[in-house]
């Protein structure tokens, strides 16, 4: 097992966990944590990726994870606005409330 | 300064651009509004003061001084119709007037409607007046004259009816657009007969212009309507057009009403737009307009149309003009009398003598408005002139400009107004066919000086009767003077009014050789000159010892002409009937015919249109039936089926998030493996 | 398989597991900083030091204080009472446990690519002229992204005051 592996499977590791802190977490708050772990496991991805073939000045991974960075920040801005927002309606920040939208 | 006769058309461009811009401000806005409004006027008052400079050069260097400048605007197949813009010694110094005019009259309304809460809308509505007449003015193209002219309809529409609260001046705006309405027709239909005829649009086209020889030539000697020529038909139906515009008798009622817009715009309308299109027209289409077939010689007839129409029409006013009250009404009258002097000299003595009287007129009669503004503003809205008087007194400057407006007016030797109506009677003496308008212009002239003097004596002269009855004065009120910034515009106004005759008096006539196509003879004749001033210096006798001597003491002291002839002065008073003669003729007819037109609306038309929609209700009562029990029936169950499909799916949403991310975290390993599986 | 590397990874593991297990909410955002630091620390030793340090501040600066305040704004948690879990959780470990064996299966069985030698250093500049020359464009929609997220924060978060639910929480 080199280190590239090595790199991957640790971010594997993380976007689990950032999965289940997803899927097992009752609060919004830590699930939109779990989002953003996700999103930083992925970018460690396209980082090894790109060390890994490394061109030159060839560098688009590094570029993508500058833009996915920017991505992850504007959705937490709204997502924790909505958060709030909901949480302003409902009076309660545990998504499990969250259901007036079932059939 | 070739570059001026390429940008020559943004003279009627500017305000016409202004006016948009106006109308998207803010209510609020109201000095960006006249600054807005003023700045593009002054421009385009630049530009064709400049033109005209142009012009007189190359007149005086070469003969010929018209620019062109045409272009496409539709162009169908075999059909083009075209636009152009003119830069010539007619247009130039009808621009010119206009354009000083105008501004004169817009810094003045700043003073004169700056309490009133519509003011945005105001200088919108001014400055695409004066855009849509100058526009008129640059055209090359009868059509797009004519767009102009509609626009100068629909915004003195606007204008008149700018108090629209008011029903008076809703209903003197209506009349306004449906009396011009009629001759606007006339004038249409004759453009379509010139172009039939024709087949052109454009007015000069180095050559192949509708006015230029060849079409002229075609149109003299083409007979229609059995035995009319074409050239005569086409003519006198242009010149109902100007009649409209220009309140020549009979289609003058409109614009004594008029008097219901704010003053300016009064002023506007009389001095520099609106009356104006109509003798700028005629002046225009004068090669059309002054044809005779060809192998015969003498007077159109077109020409004697317009000479006897504008003869009684100054009769007409100016004796209607004596038993008025309203101090803006006997300026309207007089504005129509004027007006009929200037068809009578363009009859008799050509484009150039209109114009010149068109030019004089302006400056005096938008003088006199403001004034009439003036004492209007200062003596809170009456407009009675039993009701004013001795306002010498309390408004000095608006009296010796208004004097010098009004000696204008009455032909006072020296004053502008004196050498244009000379050149008028001069022309109209020396005319081949008859010597009755000659007689009748004389009348009219000493009708012309008495009137504005019993008015002048009634206003400013003798004690001020204010209005008891009336509400606004109630309290202890005197009048005052109007603020500067309606004086100065007065006061530029009546330096023109008394010195711009020079240009054309009969020792250096200037402007008549500036204009005419043709050099003509001009020599002073000193028995016509003598004999205007001794008619208007009688005429001014006359008010002075009719109304001048003994002053009007009351407000409820009859007239002094009503005791002396009562019935011809009740007569007068009434404006010869005109308007109650109309109303038993023509609105009882049209109301006769709408009367028929809704009878056989109810009986006919309505009993047609009940059947059909009988027959399409009960078209429908079997579609009913025929949806309800056959299609509806399969449809429903159709919907029942699918309703319980759905109750079931949706039990599987039950609102959980984590149950939904949950299967979405099922369905990525179902699909990641299936790709692995798929690509190993 | 270097020594830093592996204390950075087992840094990281316990720091998200941490972070995504613990009861208190503002032990979790704690924890997820330092998460993400170390996620930025991980950057720079793969020599790609301007995006750690892009990392550190976007990450650590921005996004983990967010959060803070998002709990501090959403009061009223029940610390304690009830678990921080769903009822389902067993499902929920089952499904989180899957995904990552399958992506470990994933990345054991492919073949991957023997890293490149010579690895060199990317500098802020050479990112600088990239950016502004052949990523112009995705970078002014990033921009226009972030400035449409910043509004739509704005507006979501801003107190309606005339709603009904306003005047509710004020007669609380």
């Amino acid at each position: 097992m080199n280190e590239l592996t090595g790199y991957i499977v640790l971010s594997g590791i993380i976007f689990s966990i950032g999965f289940a802190g997803v899927l097992l977490r009752k609060n919004a708050i830590i699930m939109l944590a779990g989002i953003e772990l996700m999103l930083a496991a992925a970018n460690l991805n396209f980082i090894t990726f790109w060390r890994a073939n490394w061109q030159g000045d060839d560098i688009t991974g590094a570029i993508f994870v500058l833009f996915t960075i920017a991505v992850a920040a504007a959705e937490a801005a709204v997502g924790f606005a909505l958060v709030l927002a909901i949480f302003r309606h409902y009076k309660s920040s545990e998504a499990q409330d969250y259901n007036s939208l079932k059939g | 300064m070739g570059w001026i006769t390429k940008i020559f058309w943004l003279t009627a461009i500017l305000p016409i651009v202004a006016a948009g811009l106006i109308s998207v401000l803010n209510k609020s806005k109201k000095k960006t509004a006249a600054a807005v409004a003023i700045t593009s006027l002054s421009c385009s008052c630049l530009i064709s003061i400049i033109s005209l400079i142009k012009v007189i050069e190359l007149k005086t260097t070469k003969s010929s001084a018209i620019f062109i400048t045409n272009f496409d605007w539709l162009n169908f197949s075999g059909l083009k119709v075209q636009f152009g813009f003119i830069l010539d010694p007619l247009s130039s110094s009808v621009a010119v007037v206009v354009s000083v005019v105008g501004l004169l009259i817009f810094i003045y309304s700043v003073g004169y409607m700056a309490s009133d809460w519509n003011f945005t809308r105001f200088f919108c509505f001014m400055s695409l007046f004066t855009g849509a007449m100058l526009g008129l003015i640059i055209s090359n193209s009868i059509l797009m004259l004519f767009i102009f002219w509609e626009l100068v309809g629909l915004t003195s529409y606007l204008l008149i009816g700018f108090w629209f609260n008011k029903p008076s001046a809703a209903a003197a705006a209506k009349k306004a657009f449906i009396t011009t309405r009629v001759g606007d027709l006339a004038f249409f239909i004759g453009i379509l007969i010139l172009f039939a005829t024709t087949k052109k649009l454009l007015l000069y086209d180095n050559g192949d212009g509708c006015l230029e020889a060849t079409s002229l030539k075609l149109v003299c000697n083409l007979a229609i309507f059995g035995g009319l020529f074409a050239g005569t038909v086409i003519s006198i139906l242009i010149f109902i057009g100007a009649m409209g515009k220009s309140g020549q008798v009979p289609l003058h009622i409109w614009l004594p009403d008029a008097m219901e817009g704010p003053t300016p715009v009064s002023a506007l309308i009389h001095a520099a737009t609106m009356v104006a299109a109509g003798v700028y027209l005629v002046a225009r289409m004068e090669p059309l307009l002054t044809l005779v077939p060809s192998g015969t010689s003498g007077i159109s007839v077109a020409s004697m149309v317009i000479t006897y129409t504008g003869a009684i029409t100054a009769l007409i006013a100016a004796l209607i003009a004596i038993a008025q009250f309203d101090i803006k009404r006997i300026l309207a009258y007089s504005t129509i009398s004027q007006l009929g002097f200037m068809m009578m000299g363009f009859g008799a003595g050509g484009m150039a003598v209109a114009i010149f009287h068109l030019i004089t007129h302006a400056f005096f009669k938008a003088l006199l408005f403001l004034g009439a503004g003036s004492v209007i503003h200062g003596c809170q809205g009456e407009q009675d002139i039993r009701f004013l008087g001795g306002l010498k007194k309390y408004m000095p400057i608006t009296f010796a400009v208004y004097a010098i407006g009004m000696m204008a007016l009455a032909g006072v030797p020296l004053f502008s107004g004196f050498w244009s109506k000379d050149d008028i009677l001069h022309s109209v003496s020396l005319w081949s066919v008859s010597k009755i308008p000659f007689y009748i212009g004389v009348v009219a002239s000493f009708l012309t000086a008495f009137y504005m003097t019993r008015q002048v004596f009634y206003v400013f002269m003798g004690s001020y009767r204010y209005n008891k009855d009336s509400a606004s004065h109630s309290s202890e009120h005197f009048p005052h003077e109007s603020p500067a910034v309606m004086i100065y515009p007065m006061i530029i106004l009546a330096i023109f009014a008394f010195g711009l005759g020079f240009i054309g008096c009969p020792f250096l006539p200037l402007i008549q050789k500036f204009l005419a196509y043709t050099e003509i003879e001009h020599k002073p004749d000193f028995f016509i000159m003598t004999l205007s001033s001794a008619i208007s210096i009688s005429g001014i006798l006359a008010g002075w010892f009719l109304y001048g001597l003994k002053p009007v003491k009351s407000s409820q002291h009859p007239d002094i002409l009503e005791l002396k002839a009562k019935p011809f002065f009740n007569v007068l008073n009434k404006k010869l009937y005109f308007d109650e003669f109309y109303e038993a003729t023509v609105i009882k007819l049209t109301g006769l015919f709408s009367e028929l037109c809704l009878w056989i609306e109810i009986h006919i038309w309505d009993g047609l249109v009940q059947l059909f929609s009988r027959s399409v209700v009960l078209f429908a009562w079997l579609g009913r039936v025929w949806d309800e029990y056959v299609i509806n029936l399969g449809f429903d169950t159709g919907c029942n089926g699918l309703r319980g499909v759905g109750q079931g799916i949706s039990l599987w949403r039950n609102g959980k998030v984590h149950r939904y991310i949950s299967v979405i975290g099922i369905a990525i390993i179902v699909l990641v493996l299936w790709v692995v599986w798929l690509a190993g | 398989m270097s020594l830093t590397f592996l204390i950075l990874s087992i840094l990281l593991i316990v720091g998200a597991t941490a972070a995504m297990t613990l009861k208190n909410l503002v032990h979790c955002a704690l924890c997820l900083a330092g998460v993400f630091a170390i996620f930025g620390l991980i950057f720079i030793y793969q020599n790609a030091e301007f995006i750690g340090l892009i990392q550190i501040l976007v990450y650590v600066g921005a996004v983990a204080v967010l959060i803070l305040f998002a709990i501090m704004l959403v009061k009223g948690d029940k610390f304690g009472e009830t678990s921080p879990f769903i009822n389902s959780w067993k499902l929920g470990v089952f499904v989180s446990f899957l995904l990552f064996l399958v992506i470990l299966i994933c990345v054991l069985t492919s073949k991957l690519p023997q890293p490149t030698e010579g690895v060199g250093y990317i500098s802020a500049k050479v990112i600088g002229r990239e950016l502004m020359t052949k990523y112009v464009l995705p970078l002014e929609v990033v921009g226009l992204l972030l400035t449409a997220a910043l509004i739509g924060g704005v507006f979501l978060a801003l107190k309606k005051e005339n709603t009904l639910t306003n005047k509710k929480i004020k007669n609380e």
